[in-house]
């Protein structure tokens, strides 16, 4: 029960792009198509859960034991570029098909502010590491359903006439901001 | 005069926020009043600016290969600093900024100065170039943040002037998206009206 609502709470209460503002260079940059929002999100989905695992791993048992927790920042953000190159790198041997669909998205997730940003929430939460397992495939699911609700919306976005200053970043802005009013109402669905 | 231009042109021209749209995470996140978006506006200032020292200094012993990881430890080293010094002598704006004094950095404008200046030019215009794009960064954070805190709880830098509350959803998450969204028309309304 308790990861049903740590996952219904990630996705819907308090989604990490539209009420955390975690993720919002990806939300921006690459939500002009479903198919490579789908994409984005799928490879969001594989790398944070295995870094948020990776990260939670290493502050127990190597920062708290060794009393280095100063080093968090320092150490996580090099983890997970190397687990980034590390997940590339297997994927183009073990799975050429899911390389060819992905392998564009990963580089990129280097500088996602949420693979980072859900990593040091899981510490600063104290969830172990089941919980912080679900915790990160939550926010990547609500990261997904973000995503590609705004990339239908800015397909649509496309054919309307739009004033002339407001076209392209302002309006998509416009609109992320009425579909983060609609998120609230998802507001007191738990507790 | 060259040095002049360097520190200028991340006010308006190259503004990271308006004109490159970098570093959207921490602009909309802790603009709910303007003085948090001053003090993540001067901590990215101050990361930035040491940062490209260090790196001007250090890119002929860099080998090619490894340059993104090296500016990474390089940037980490001084937002751990920042992190520190916040909480001991600003705990309260340490604690409203939360998680996003860490995420400096994957601030895309702090690697996106190390790999497109500072890592290609000398000290004193990497100085410059890092003073100037941290205060436009600084700038428009705080004019974002006094937007929303004018709107929302008719206040700036927390004085009020008129008593009474706000519009709340200016301070919660959708506003800032909004407002962003009719500043940038805005800016990009007065870029059109100059060339014609």
């Amino acid at each position: 029960m308790e990861y049903i609502i740590i996952i219904i709470s990630t996705v819907f209460v308090s989604n990490i792009v539209l009420a955390n503002f975690l993720g919002i260079c990806p939300f921006l940059g690459v939500s002009n198509k479903v198919n490579t929002a789908l994409g984005m999100a799928a490879a969001v989905l594989f790398v944070l859960t295995i870094s948020t695992i990776v990260t939670w791993m290493i502050q127990h048992y190597i920062l708290n034991k060794f009393g280095l927790s100063f080093l968090q920042t320092i150490s996580f953000i090099l983890v997970i570029a190397a687990l980034v190159q590390a997940v590339e790198i297997i994927l183009k041997k073990v799975s050429p098909p899911l390389y060819q669909s992905l392998g564009v998205f990963l580089p990129l997730i280097t500088t996602n502010c949420a693979v980072l940003g859900v990593a040091l929430l899981t510490i600063q939460k104290d969830y172990n590491l089941l919980q912080g397992t679900f915790y990160a495939i939550g926010n990547s699911l609500g990261f997904a359903l973000a995503l590609i609700i705004f990339a239908g919306i800015r397909e649509h976005l496309e054919m309307m006439d739009v004033p002339k200053g407001m076209r392209g970043m302002p309006i998509a802005l416009v609109v992320a901001g009425i579909l983060s009013m609609a998120f609230m109402g998802f507001a007191n669905l738990v507790k | 005069m060259n040095q002049w231009t360097n520190f200028t042109k991340g006010f308006i021209r190259e503004n990271p926020v308006f004109a490159m749209l970098l570093g959207m995470c921490p602009t909309l996140a802790v603009t709910s009043s303007a003085i948090n978006g001053l003090g993540m506006g001067l901590a990215t200032t101050f990361v930035l600016t040491m940062s490209n020292i260090v790196i001007s200094l250090i890119k002929s012993v860099i080998p090619d290969k490894v340059r993104i990881p090296t500016f990474i430890v390089v940037i980490a080293s001084f937002v751990t600093i920042v992190d520190l010094v916040m909480a001991g002598f600003a705990p309260g704006l340490h604690s409203a900024l939360g998680v996003f004094i860490p995420l400096i950095v994957v601030n895309c404008v702090v690697l996106g100065r190390a790999e497109a200046f500072a890592s290609k030019n000398n000290m004193v215009s990497s100085i410059f170039d890092g003073l100037g794009m941290g205060l436009g960064f600084a700038f428009a954070l705080t004019l974002l943040g006094s937007v929303r805190e004018i709107l929302g709880n008719y206040s700036v830098f927390g004085i009020k002037f008129i008593q009474s509350d706000g519009v709340l959803m200016m301070i919660l998450p959708p506003g800032a998206f909004i407002t962003l969204g009719f500043l940038i028309a805005l800016i990009n309304h007065l870029n059109m009206k100059a060339k014609s």
